[in-house]
């Protein structure tokens, strides 16, 4: 196949950047998009050019850290699946294909397509995890947690924090991410304890972080490579609502 | 050098009390003037910086990935093991101890396996307290399955992402001690080098992947917890950022790295494709326990399949070749990997692969819809067929996978004594990093029960002995002329690799050696292959440093940079695996030498000569390393030849 490529390249984060055309002329439809992108930076390579600059380290749609913005789509046209998931074989001979960065005032850009995604980690430090040191649990089968509970929580728990959410979000909203957390703890008996506190101090810290306000549209939820659902947003405002009205913090 | 294993005195099953009683504890309210570093935060570190952390300890925590809770363990899908028998079916402690003591082939220590085994116990525990979704039965309790070969079901499991959500669970707990200001965590960096003085380990060279900034830590001890070697084969089912760099630029340092050549090949991956493959994607073995492995029983049949005038469901079930129930009754589908992997490759040199390559051999799940229903298999194995499809763009429910062996994981790492520590004080090595329980094999859905092991269960003990004994004073400023050193040698290197100018990339060089590496010092090894490997790398390695080009700066993020360090030290290492394989003159578990083999073509094991650990040292660039040897004592198991048929 050939490839139109359009590139955003910017050399760091003080620089300005833009997009650059590339061509590609034999690429299979087998390749995976991320090896489209290594054909690209071994042309790139043997001009003495340097390569785009991109996160990935899976390749198999698991860690999260892939994170193209493909014609206007985050992760590209194919749903329910990471970049690093996108084959060629979803495009066309002869297609013109945009590369952008997540856009996000959370997400400053790094370098080319790679961007600083640490303010997901700092949402989660602020109360994303269960207070239990090592050592000092009970056998696992003192909770009966039964099997559709425990599905619950397993469909939030598999959120690979990639923010393709907040990329596709025009408010640049991380909602859809800090609800996978609460929820996937909230309807755990081990995440009860902390339900409330939690969600306040993640909401919180989701602002402090600059992420916009959620107006329910959508999007995140469509763009999800893991197809994590609204609903877990609507049960992120029950616990935050909760907090808000039992709260000694506030 | 007298490689002391330190295993406690006294009855197996009493070692690990014994010894923990013997320890040294500090004092709570000293802890905190200890500072520990903690290299890799996947399974092992993630769960060693939280742990040690909440013991009062001052961390410091890195990692290559933008965040921690994307290291590598992330991608583990098929499930951890634990002797709960809460299924009841005879499993134990010690059954578990028997079986990975067997499944590596009597390469690994009695003491360690038997310590992990009963520790797998709390690890469960541990990971539910914290929220981990693993699967229940409709009651409510805990669900398990049976896992590569296992006779019980000891498996615990989260859908096909039981990695993603034990590391998740770690990273939580990591995360709760960042935010009390316990652990700094330092994501984006990368350790480029260890600093000894005085025979301690004292601290870290690291680079600020974003700025390029080199700049030393300093610490009272190091763990590395920095995973597997896989990608020096280039192609493997880990993660592209796996890289031996910590350990080997250690290990060139002092510390001895042990049974380098003992890799696992796991027979279930997605074929290659083609030129461009970039890494190869996991086939969970849990497939093996429903999916029936075959090729075609003939040459001809084989060759029309590949080349697309016969399609898998139109062969009969005469002219299928099942190749692993017909050779091993037993076991069939579910024999260890080691000898589904060499069996696969068996059947392919015969002429009967299939797919373009010839490199496949079929997983065929007809059967077990045919007898389950559709849903049954979908439950339990829904996300991988749909991962197959989004790969081979074939649907498993209706054609047959095709599966091809890769490798998966490294037995060999660096040495430990039972303390986890390396032959240098003060440097301990966790995880896959180390070389340490599973002897030449490693049974599936055991890594991660090491991984978690060590870091929640077994380093916060013993590093405490440690630190006690040199006291909190016992500790290197980074102004000092260790560290200035270590980090112009770092300059040094970056700046080598800069400054050539000449041809290839990084990824073709490393493309190269990943296929010298596959070809001769794979699936099976011969003396004459492994020869010439060794003058194949050492050319390789010339050609690395005279006709290599990296593009960009040092002051900034620059990947290809990254990547020619790796490679720099993977070429190094893949050396010292063909010196192991090729001084290892018996086969043993994922190290098949063809000279000997049993009549039936199966692995012949020489316990009398070779029931050791090989440890190597290093001694200067491009000088031979020098192999030292900890014999093996084995007072509790049997060593028998394994059979499966
Ligand atoms: C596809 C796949 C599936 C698997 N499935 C299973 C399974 O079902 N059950 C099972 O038991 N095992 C499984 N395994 C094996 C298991 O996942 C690994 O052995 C285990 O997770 C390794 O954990 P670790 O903590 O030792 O290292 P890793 O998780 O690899 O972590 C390494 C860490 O070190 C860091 N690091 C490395 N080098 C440096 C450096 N120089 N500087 C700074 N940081 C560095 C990385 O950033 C990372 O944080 C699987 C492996 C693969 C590849
Ligand atoms: S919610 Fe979905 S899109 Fe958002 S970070 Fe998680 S996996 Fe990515
Ligand atoms: S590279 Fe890991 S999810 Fe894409």
């Amino acid at each position: 196949m050939k490839i139109n490529l359009k590139v955003w390249r910017q050399k760091n984060g003080n620089a300005a950047g833009k997009l650059v055309d590339y061509k590609l002329d034999n690429i299979s439809p087998d390749m995976s998009f991320l090896e489209m992108f290594d054909v690209l930076n071994d042309e790139l390579m043997h001009k003495g050019e340097e390569p785009v600059a991109f996160d990935h380290d899976c390749r198999e749609g698991i860690c999260g850290m892939c994170s193209m913005y493909i014609n206007g789509r985050a992760h590209g046209p194919q749903t329910g699946a990471t970049t690093c998931q996108l084959h060629m074989r979803s495009f066309a001979d002869g297609d013109t294909i945009i590369v952008e960065p997540w856009r996000a005032r959370a997400f400053p850009v790094i370098k080319d397509l790679m961007v600083d995604r640490s303010a997901f980690d700092r949402v989660v430090q602020s109360g994303g995890y269960v207070s239990v040191n090592t050592g000092s649990a009970r056998d696992a089968n003192e909770t009966l947690i039964p099997r559709t509970i425990a599905d619950e929580a397993m469909d939030a728990a598999q959120c690979i924090g990639c923010g393709a959410c907040v990329a596709a979000c025009k408010n640049a909203s991380a909602m859809l991410f800090v609800a996978a957390k609460v929820s996937h703890l909230a309807v755990l008996p081990q995440g009860q304890a902390e339900a409330s506190i939690r969600a306040e101090r993640m909401v919180a810290q989701m602002d402090a972080e600059g992420f916009g306000a959620c107006s329910f549209t959508g999007a995140c939820s469509v763009e999800c490579p893991k197809s994590i659902s609204l609903d877990h947003i609507a049960r992120l405002n029950r616990e935050y609502l909760g907090a808000k009205i039992t709260s000694e913090a506030v | 050098m007298n490689l002391e294993s330190k295993i406690p005195e006294g009855p197996l099953a009493e070692k690990w009390a014994r010894h923990k009683f013997g320890l040294k504890l500090v004092n709570p309210a000293n802890k905190r003037k200890y500072e520990v570093i903690v290299v890799g935060t996947g399974l092992a570190g993630a769960s060693a910086a939280a742990s040690l952390a909440e013991l009062g300890y001052t961390v410091k925590a890195f990692c290559f990935q933008d965040s921690p809770r994307r290291a590598h363990s992330i991608a583990a899908q098929g499930g951890i093991n634990a002797a709960k028998n809460y299924q009841n079916d005879g499993d134990s402690v010690f059954r578990l101890f028997y079986d990975t003591i067997k499944g590596g082939d009597y390469r690994a220590r009695e003491g360690n396996v038997y310590r992990l085994a009963e520790v797998s116990v709390n690890i469960i525990d541990q990971c539910v307290a914290q929220g981990v979704p693993f699967a229940r039965e409709y009651g409510g309790l805990l669900a398990n399955r049976s896992f590569g070969g296992a006779q019980v079901s000891r498996t615990f499991y989260a859908r096909g992402q039981t990695g993603q959500q034990l590391l998740l669970g770690a990273y939580s707990a990591l995360s709760r001690q960042i935010a009390n200001g316990k652990v700094k965590m330092f994501p984006r960096t990368e350790m480029l080098d260890l600093v000894v003085e005085g025979g301690k380990a004292r601290g870290i060279i690291t680079r600020n992947l974003v700025t390029g900034k080199i700049e030393s830590h300093s610490a009272h001890a190091v763990l590395l917890c920095t995973g597997g070697y896989g990608n020096v084969f280039y192609l493997s089912t880990n993660a592209m950022g796996s890289n031996v760099t910590a350990a080997w630029r250690a290990h060139k340092k002092g510390a001895l790295m042990a049974n380098p050549c003992f890799t696992q090949i796991h027979p279930t991956c997605i074929p290659v494709k083609g030129k461009y493959q970039s890494k190869l994607t996991l086939m969970s073995e849990s497939l093996r326990n429903d999916g029936r492995v075959w090729a075609p029983k003939t040459k001809e049949d084989a060759e029309k399949i590949r080349k697309g005038e016969l399609k898998p469901t139109d062969l009969k079930e005469e002219d299928r070749d099942y190749f692993l129930e017909r050779r091993y009754p037993a076991f069939g589908n579910l024999v260890p990997r080691d000898v589904a992997s060499r069996n696969a490759k068996y059947v392919c040199d015969e002429g009967r692969g299939v797919a373009a390559t010839g490199l496949a051999v079929y997983l065929d799940f007809a059967d077990a819809i045919k007898r389950d229903g559709r849903t049954t298999i979908e439950a339990k194995y829904g996300n991988l067929f749909e991962m197959y499809e989004k790969i081979v763009d074939d649907n498993p429910y209706e054609t047959p996978m095709m599966i091809y062996p890769a490798v998966h994981y490294t037995m060999g790492g660096l040495w430990v004594d039972y303390n986890l520590m390396t032959t240098i004080p003060g440097l301990y090595a966790l995880g896959e990093a180390n070389f340490s329980d599973h002897g030449a094999n490693r049974l599936g859905a055991s890594a991660l029960m090491q991984g978690l092991a060590d870091g929640y269960f077994v380093v916060p003990y013993t590093l405490g002995d440690y630190l006690a004994t040199i006291g909190h004073a016992d500790k290197l400023p980074v102004e000092a002329p260790a560290f200035k050193a270590a980090e112009a040698e770092v300059k040094h290197m970056v700046d080598r690799l800069l400054s050539a100018k000449g041809e290839r990339t990084p990824e073709e060089i490393h493309r190269e050696l990943g296929h010298i590496m596959w070809d001769y010092c794979g699936m099976s090894r011969s003396a004459e292959g492994l020869k010439k490997a060794k003058g194949m790398i050492q050319d390789l390695k010339k050609e690395f440093w005279t006709n290599m080009r990296v593009v960009g700066d040092a002051e900034e993020m620059n990947q290809a940079l990254e990547q020619a360090g790796r490679v720099a030290d993977f070429i190094e290492l893949g050396e010292l695996m063909v010196d192991d394989a090729l001084a290892r003159e018996e086969s043993c578990g994922g190290h098949f030498r063809e000279e000997y083999q049993t009549e039936d073509g199966e692995a012949l094991r020489d316990d009398a000569n070779f029931a050791y650990v090989a440890a190597w040292e290093y001694k200067g660039d491009n000088q031979p390393e020098v192999l030292h040897k900890e014999e093996l004592v084995f007072e509790n198991v049997k060593l028998t030849q394994r059979s499966y048929k």
